[in-house]
């Protein structure tokens, strides 16, 4: 598959009072084209950091990308300032982002009209009438119904999953390439939930857009990705297809993951313990206090960089890696 | 009004006898809605709407369903946090529905809750130790420093902390420990039930299932301790829960025991509410079929008429929006609330 999205060694840090915080740790992966990945992991992974960072819209100060490239297609969006206007020309435009929260991610004073239409009119040079059509047409695709009156409306007057649709027809407003759902049905209720990732799944296949599904719930990413990363403290620890990765999981902390799951008449397999603070952590693998596979050398050697044993599927556990002889 | 209450009633008496912990009958808590300069009553919110059902000593009841169905509304109305507008609520065969809140005080002993937010619900400027040993003060439950201490360490040891860290405040632990925090102080009184209010939401999946084991493991150890589980996840509430009842504006739509519930669903909502749940087993959901349910759950300040789902519902026919489905016995301990079934 093409790749659209090629990051490579990317690093973010926070400056704490406490020291620096490495919240994302030189993470290297892919993103097709149209393709659907999923990247798993608990707070405090780096999971929705990285996708801020790839997008700069990390804060700064106190955070700042320190390495990496992150190719979009073909070009390196890291060389850009922040502010840029090849950035803001490729936000919303090429890649949208989807957030958790999306009472905080509308603006509450703007109708729902002119925020959309202000889209296209910024990135297309659309003339505010045609806009204001394209944006109602959007609107109704994502199911809201009387899309041309609700465009008077304020955020307020839509209840949670609707605005969350407003988001998604915003983000397709330009039909980008890439779409990154940041935890983008998490606050939502079940079944709620379901029709919007129902909604979502059917807009982005049947346009060819790629997506990044981050999350931490599994079944979102079992039902929907084709492949998964999963991260801990900062690291991308295992990647593989979906499938793949339920089947064997190469690391430690995946299985865990997968067994915390709860499920009937079966004990709960907890992992033990708690995820690693990320300040001044020692170069030894951040997953060793919990793992159940640890041997000696464990504590002795450095962890292990992401290592693919075939073609898609790459793990970064020692003790794995030193099996299968990669190590 | 669901005529049913003896059906409902019935099989508890003969299956648990008087072994029943809590039992609740037609309880209602309609909150008014004020407006205005005179702070006029212009309607209710109809939190919980005649709601029975009963909890057997040892037993997990699990309530289930989505944001504003009234399932924390009736956790707490069975700890009288709220005063109920109607209905009766039996506590250890004591009616505690109208009981004053001097009398209520040794009664509380024996029920303790865990909330959502571990945040929230420990007091910042007391130590972790005075948190959780704070029961045993106000209901004179140790006699002495060195008890108290005691009694403290070992509430500590239980729920998996370490007793030197009693001094310390609960800004310094995460979020995982504060639960346990929550669990230890819930315990402190040695309480027949123990409402937990959605207490692994706000939880990472690995700190979910420790806190999922740690509830099952104290259960064990004491098997006079019933829970009421209150969740949105489904697959935490099948994995704890004995009974599960699934709830939608503020009525009970279907109640059984949790293996059946699954096996054999038969109201629509929860049939919808299983599908929507995206299971984390890839191979699965390639063939599982979703029901997708239309629009957003209704306002409980005026649920539509008859079946309060009809509007959403995939079966509804006209007789659905006439009248209100009392929940029936299918046998089995298996209840539901549906015209169709």
């Amino acid at each position: 598959m093409e790749k659209l999205l090629d990051v490579k060694g990317l690093s973010t840090e926070f400056r704490t009072e406490r020291g620096i915080v490495k919240a994302v740790n030189n993470v290297s992966y892919h993103v097709g084209k149209g393709e659907i990945l999923g990247i798993v992991g608990e707070s405090g992974s780096g999971k929705s950091v990285s996708q801020l960072s790839l997008m700069q819209l990390v804060p700064n100060p106190p955070g700042k990308v320190v390495a990496g490239t992150a190719a979009f297609d073909g070009v390196n969006l890291l060389k850009f300032g922040r502010k840029s206007r090849e950035m803001c020309a490729i936000r919303g435009r090429e890649v949208s982002m989807i957030f958790q929260e999306p009472m905080t991610s509308l603006n509450p004073a703007m109708n729902i009209g002119n925020q959309m239409s202000e889209v296209l009119m910024t990135h297309l040079g659309i003339e505010k009438a045609d806009a204001l059509e394209r944006s109602a047409d959007m609107l109704a695709q994502v199911g809201i119904a009387d899309s041309k009156k609700r465009l008077a409306d304020y955020p307020h007057q839509f209840s949670g999953g609707m605005r969350q649709r407003v988001m998604i027809a915003m983000a397709m407003l330009c039909t980008p390439k890439l779409i990154i759902a940041d935890e983008a049905t998490t606050a939502l209720d079940a079944t709620i939930q379901a029709q919007l990732l129902e909604l979502l799944y059917s807009i982005v296949s049947e346009h060819g857009v790629a997506l990044t599904m981050v999350t931490h719930n599994l079944g979102v990413v079992a039902r929907y990705a084709q492949r998964v990363n999963v991260m801990y403290a900062g690291r991308i620890v295992e990647t593989g297809m979906v499938k793949d990765i339920w089947a064997s999981p190469l690391h430690p902390y995946t299985e865990g993951l997968i067994s915390c799951v709860p499920k009937l008449d079966e004990k709960l397999e907890a992992i033990p313990g708690m995820p690693p603070t990320l300040i001044n952590r020692p170069p030894t693998c951040p997953f060793l206090a919990r793992c159940k596979y640890r041997q000696k050398s464990c504590f002795d050697d450095p962890a292990a960089e992401l290592t693919f044993v075939d073609d898609v599927h790459a793990t970064s556990c020692n003790v794995m890696l030193k099996e299968a002889g990669l190590l | 009004m669901s005529g049913n209450i003896e059906n409902l009633a019935a099989p508890a008496a003969t299956a648990a006898g008087k072994n029943n912990i809590v039992k609740v009958d037609n309880l209602k808590m309609h909150f008014p809605l004020r407006r205005g300069l005179l702070q006029r009553t212009i309607g209710y919110v109809k939190a919980v709407d005649d709601v029975s059902f009963h909890i057997r000593s040892g037993e997990t009841f699990g309530v289930v369903g989505e944001s504003g169905c009234g399932k924390t509304t009736l956790g707490r109305c069975l700890l009288r946090m709220y005063e109920p507008s109607s209905g009766t609520i039996n506590f250890n065969g004591i009616d505690i529905t109208n009981e004053s809140y001097k009398n209520l005080r040794p009664i509380r002993k024996d029920m303790a809750i865990i909330f959502q937010d571990p945040y929230s619900s420990l007091d910042p400027r007391m130590s972790s130790g005075s948190c959780v040993g704070e029961p045993l003060i106000i209901h004179k439950m140790t006699k002495g420093r060195a008890e108290y201490k005691e009694r403290v360490h070992e509430l500590f040891n239980i729920c998996g902390l370490n007793p030197d860290m009693t001094d310390r405040y609960p800004h310094e632990f995460s979020g995982g420990q504060r639960q346990r925090l929550s669990i230890a102080r819930a315990l402190a009184g040695d309480p027949l039930l123990i409402v937990c209010d959605e207490p692994i939401s706000a939880l990472d999946v690995s700190m979910q299932a420790q806190i999922l084991n740690l509830l099952q493991d104290l259960q064990a150890k004491n098997s006079k301790m019933s829970y009421l589980f209150i969740s949105h996840d489904l697959l935490a509430v099948q994995f704890i829960s004995h009974r599960i009842a699934v709830m939608y504006l503020g009525r009970i739509v279907e109640t059984a025991p949790s293996r059946e519930i699954f096996s054999k669903t038969l109201h629509p909502y929860t049939q919808a509410l299983l599908s929507a749940q995206p299971m984390p087993d890839p191979v699965a959901e390639e063939t599982r079929q979703r029901i997708i349910l239309e629009g957003d759950i209704p306002t409980p300040i005026n649920p539509p008429p008859g079946c309060s789902f009809h509007t959403r519902c995939p079966k509804a026919t006209s007789a659905c929006s006439e009248s209100i489905p009392p929940l029936r016995d299918v046998g089995g301990e298996h209840y539901v609330a549906c015209h169709l079934v």
